[in-house]
């Protein structure tokens, strides 16, 4: 599989969840183990561009997929502008929902630029935030919404 | 350095955490690996009351990857036998008293003569004797004799990996007799009962009373009297991400470094130590980034004692990292209470006394600070109210649950909720406006320590502004003129507005006082502010974020003291070895103790500096003006040195003051002389449907008084969650447990923590009135949304409900209670009983009128 552009081959237990394998043989730390049954989503990743959280897979069910954390999502040290927008509004308090957060949110907008307020709570519905209360996570994607290039060029200057 | 003349304090610097957040990089406990280790998987009782009669690990033993497997028996000879007293590990722990009190021991014999054997030694994690006569019961890591409730570990394996371990589990082979289990608060008290601890001969850990005025005469004069019967349903705290922990031995000098996602660094090394006998100086306990806490990992626990005393064992580092499911058994849960309040009034609305009793859920054990939960509740009853007389008794119960303690708030939402419900059943006995009976039995505005009801002295207050501004921010009058334009038309879907002026004690504490409840005292904060050579800053604090942004605000203070910018300073925490001296981060305490630290330490450090600058610019130290960075001769403003300047000086060293000593580098330890007490007003809109039982919150407006406030967008970002914790206290979440004390709530599918879509948005307003508790002012605000929003909820959904004659639905009011309430009322003719809410005879509210007319 290819994890944030960089191939990997593993010979891995036919059990082991796809969260498992990126978390303790890539060592990639930032996808966050919240609940290994699916209900939390912190461990949000892309799997082929669309969001699917990582411990509802196998490793072995990925083979051959590309996937992307959110360590792949910076891009020469520029923030996505999703992480930008999370930052400047305030759309995390202890972090560690975040990245799956990010993640969810950045598919949200890929499948429907233009969601309402209401369609980005619902579109959120299985990432849970204990800290922010959500209204911040929702202003942060209105944020991405309304600003993506300016945001983009803010990240980058 | 940057000079900076402009100030940073009050406005909203971005939060210097979140890039490392933002992008994956942070480093929780999970992500420490290190050579050799192993994992740790912990096998736990399904049963939450029986006696253990045999455990066979033979067979787990010689699974793949197992290294080892213990029994509890197995680590008895691994804790301590007789902990050397250390104040700051079991602040009050008096072994004497222990003996005296806990009237058991290892052997699970009666303790009716002297303990003398070292196998008699209670151990428990208690850290606060709220009485002397406090039943303690003993508290092993890993249970060996009888559970107490279920989820308690009884065996642990070590393996190469989490898998392995799990897999070994399934091999271990315990018999249990089970018992005869308790778990609801009233049944425990009555004759007869089972005993969680039958060793103690009742359920009873203790009982505390507080009595102030003439209460009998209070209520024989009342021309109202109002009592109710509220529920406080107990809750799981689910930080998202569990607690876990590394115990790293080092083969050196004998000592350990223990990484653990806790609040509580400080207070677990002195509490480990003691527990396992490593000398203090030689364990290091670092808190890395720490993904919430919310109360719960402001406690020490087994997996931290097991960890440590395996990695002594083996000489290995050892990881456990809890699973969702443990989170739901085996980490404190909160809230837990039966309260019954009962005030007297005359035919104003004045009050003239509060009685109040409580029955609190301990749990199976005493963990460090469950008894005292009730106590931070038993100040707060009055609230916002002055009145001369009141009387308070809280009896701590043990259940075969969880243990209790802190969760957000801590025993003051619990007093925030009884005594606002009880203002609103006040509002309807007197036919008065819930505003007006509330504006009636303030205290005038006051910038000066006031006494309370409760004995204790209030800093400052001025609850009206809050009021006056949330009825103005929510259009007060609009919306009750909408909701009589509701109920007018019959509209299914009926209008709610719920009030609730709170406030709450904050600022963790004067030391005396903590000691004199019981608590043993060590209330104080540290901060160290150091200048470096290059004139950079380092702030060193006692305190322990976990997703609250002290790097950021801490940064603000002390660049504004020291006329620098927060780029240039460094915020280190959550290390013991950095941080020796420090007593971590719970009740709101970090801004006006730590925080205020950090400001008198940044103040030393300007003292020091002027005199070096007077010095350097052979001017008298009274002629010194320092402004954005800048030392400067009064009325010769060319003649100045800068802060950097001074820096390198006071490090060179090669021309200061006779006998200075080199370097800026400052210490503080701030003991408040009070506490403090944020308040304000809250107005929850809910639309209630009164043919599903749904409720919407509509709008939320709050108007909260903190004191100044140093960053307001993590102000506000505080009251966000706070509020949305308080609603899901109001309307989704509850720990239930059957009568065999299973918890059938225990996953993220059958315990309701709320999404986006279930939240409101927020609409915020900030009132200042400085604390007299500090030089800053300020108050704190991490608890204050989740105190001040369950009442204004349920008042809100209660005020929807009204006109059917509906006075009470306890929490969470889920929409099936909300329906059943409605079916009831509508049964018996829209009458003025309450309806059984509960959907559980024993919790059922006593509807019994009395005299003055009976509300709950």
């Amino acid at each position: 599989m290819t994890v944030d552009g960089n191939a990997h081959v593993a010979e891995v237990e036919p059990r082991l969840l796809l969260l498992h394998h990126l978390r303790e043989n890539l060592g990639i730390g930032g996808v966050h183990t919240g609940c290994n049954t699916t209900s939390c989503g912190a461990c949000t990743v892309h799997i082929d561009g669309e969001s699917v959280k990582s411990c509802t897979i196998l490793a072995v069910q990925a083979d051959g997929h590309e996937i992307t954390t959110v360590r792949g999502i910076t891009e020469n040290g520029v923030w996505h502008p999703m992480q930008q927008a999370f930052h400047e509004a305030h759309g995390l308090q202890c972090g560690y929902c975040t990245p799956g957060m990010i993640m969810a949110s950045i598919s949200l907008l890929k499948e429907n630029p233009d969601a309402t307020e209401q369609e980005i709570r619902d579109g959120l519905e299985g990432n849970l935030c204990r800290c922010t209360g959500y209204e911040n996570i929702v202003k942060a994607v209105q944020l991405v919404q309304q600003h993506t290039d300016e945001l983009a060029q803010h990240a980058a200057s | 350095m940057t000079q900076a003349p402009e100030k940073f304090v009050g406005g909203g610097v971005p939060r210097k955490e979140d890039p490392a957040l933002v992008t994956g990089r942070a480093n929780w406990t999970d992500n420490i690996k290190l050579p050799g280790m192993l994992t740790a998987v912990f096998m736990r009782s399904p049963y939450a009351h029986a006696k253990i009669t045999s455990v066979d690990v033979s067979a787990a033993k010689e699974q793949p990857g197992v290294v080892a497997v213990f029994t509890g028996e197995d680590l008895l000879d691994e804790y301590e036998k007789h902990p050397r007293e250390n104040p700051a590990a079991v602040t009050g722990y008096d072994l004497s008293l222990h003996d005296r009190a806990q009237g058991h021991s290892v052997t699970g014999e009666t303790d009716g003569e002297e303990s003398q054997s070292s196998e008699e030694t209670t151990r428990s994690f208690v850290a606060w004797i709220v009485h002397d006569e406090l039943k303690i019961p003993h508290h092993d890591p890993v249970a060996h004799d009888e559970v107490n409730f279920a989820g308690e570990p009884v065996a642990v394996v070590l393996a190469s990996d989490r898998y392995k371990a799990q897999d070994a589990i399934e091999f271990i082979e315990v018999d249990y007799e089970p018992m005869d289990v308790v778990t609801d608060l009233e049944e425990a008290m009555a004759d007869g009962s089972p005993l969680s601890h039958e060793d103690f001969g009742t359920n009873e850990a203790y009982t505390w009373d507080l009595a102030t005025g003439d209460i009998d005469d209070a209520f024989s004069k009342a021309d109202v009297t109002v009592q109710g019967r509220y529920l406080q349903p107990r809750l799981i705290p689910n930080a998202i991400e569990t607690r876990g922990v590394v115990a790293d031995p080092d083969p050196v000098n004998g000592g350990f470094t223990l990484y653990t996602s806790t609040q509580v660094p400080h207070i677990a090394k002195a509490v480990l130590s003691s527990y396992c006998g490593i000398p203090e100086q030689r364990l290091r306990v670092v808190a890395p980034d720490v993904g919430g806490g919310f109360g719960s990992k402001l406690n020490v626990y087994s997996e931290e004692v097991i960890a440590l005393v395996l990695a002594r064992k083996l000489g290995v580092p050892i990881k456990w990292i809890e699973d969702r499911s443990e989170n739901y058994l085996a980490t404190i849960h909160g809230r837990g209470q039966v309260q019954n309040i009962e005030v007297a009034a005359d035919s104003e609305g004045k009050i003239l006394g509060m009685k109040v009793n409580l029955l609190a859920d301990m749990g199976a054990y005493l963990h460090l600070n469950t008894a005292g939960i009730p106590l931070l509740g038993a100040f707060m009853y009055p609230g916002v109210y002055t009145f001369p007389a009141y009387s308070f008794e809280c009896i701590g119960v043990y259940t075969n649950k969880t243990p209790t303690d802190a969760y957000r708030g801590a025993g003051r939402p619990e007093a925030a909720y009884a005594v606002e419900r009880i203002m609103d059943a006040l509002a309807a006995e007197t036919g008065l406006d819930p505003a007006e009976v509330r504006r009636r039995n303030f205290y005038e505005p006051f910038d000066e320590p006031t006494d309370t009801p409760a004995g204790i002295q209030y800093d400052s207050g001025n609850y009206q502004l809050t009021l006056d501004r949330v009825l103005e921010l929510a259009d007060y009058e609009g919306l009750r003129e909408e909701q009589r334009r509701r109920r007018e038309s019959g509209d299914p879907v009926q209008l709610g507005i719920g009030f609730s002026t709170y406030t709450e004690i904050c600022g963790l504490a004067p030391s005396q006082v903590l000691s004199a409840l019981g608590a043993g005292g060590a209330g104080w904060e540290m901060a160290k502010v150091q200048m470096l050579a290059s004139g950079n800053v380092e702030v060193i604090t006692g305190t322990t974020p976990h997703g609250q942004g002290h790097v950021t605000s801490w940064s603000q203070i002390a660049a504004d003291v020291l006329g620098v910018t927060p780029d240039d300073v460094e915020v280190l925490h959550g290390d013991t070895a950095i941080a020796p001296y420090g007593r971590d981060t719970y009740g709101s305490r970090s801004l006006p103790v730590g925080g205020v630290a950090v400001h008198m330490a940044a103040q030393k450090v300007v003292e020091k500096a002027k005199k070096i600058a007077a010095h350097m610019l052979e001017a008298s130290e009274d002629d010194i003006e320092f402004e954005g960075g800048t030392f400067s001769v009064a009325g010769s403003p060319d003649q100045n040195v800068t802060m950097t300047d001074v820096a390198g000086a006071a490090y060179l060293a090669n021309n200061l003051p006779e006998g200075m000593q080199p370097v800026l580098s400052e210490e503080y330890f701030f003991d408040p002389p009070n506490f403090t007490f944020p308040f304000g007003a809250h107005i929850c809109v809910t639309e209630v449907d009164t043919e599903t039982g749904f409720v919407k919150i509509r709008d939320y407006f709050g108007v909260d008084d903190c004191g100044p406030v140093i960053n307001p967008t993590i102000v506000d970002g505080q009251l966000h969650g706070g509020i949305a914790q308080g609603v899901a206290q109001a309307l989704y979440e509850e720990a239930v447990h059957d009568e065999e004390g299973n918890l059938t709530t225990g996953s993220m599918v059958d315990y309701l923590i709320p999404g986006a879509p279930e939240l409101p948005n927020y609409t915020l307003e900030r009132t200042v009135t400085p604390s007299t508790s500090n030089e800053m002012g300020v108050k704190g605000v991490g608890e204050a949304g989740t105190i001040g929003a369950p009442p204004a909820v349920i008042n809100s959904v209660v005020d929807a409900l009204s006109p059917y004659g509906i006075t009470h639905v306890d929490m969470p009011a889920s929409p099936w209670k909300v329906w059943q309430a409605i079916q009831n009322a509508q049964g018996q003719q829209a009458g003025t009983r309450d309806a059984d809410l509960s959907g559980r005879p024993s919790q059922a509210p006593d509807s019994t009128d009395t005299e003055g007319g009976s509300v709950s």
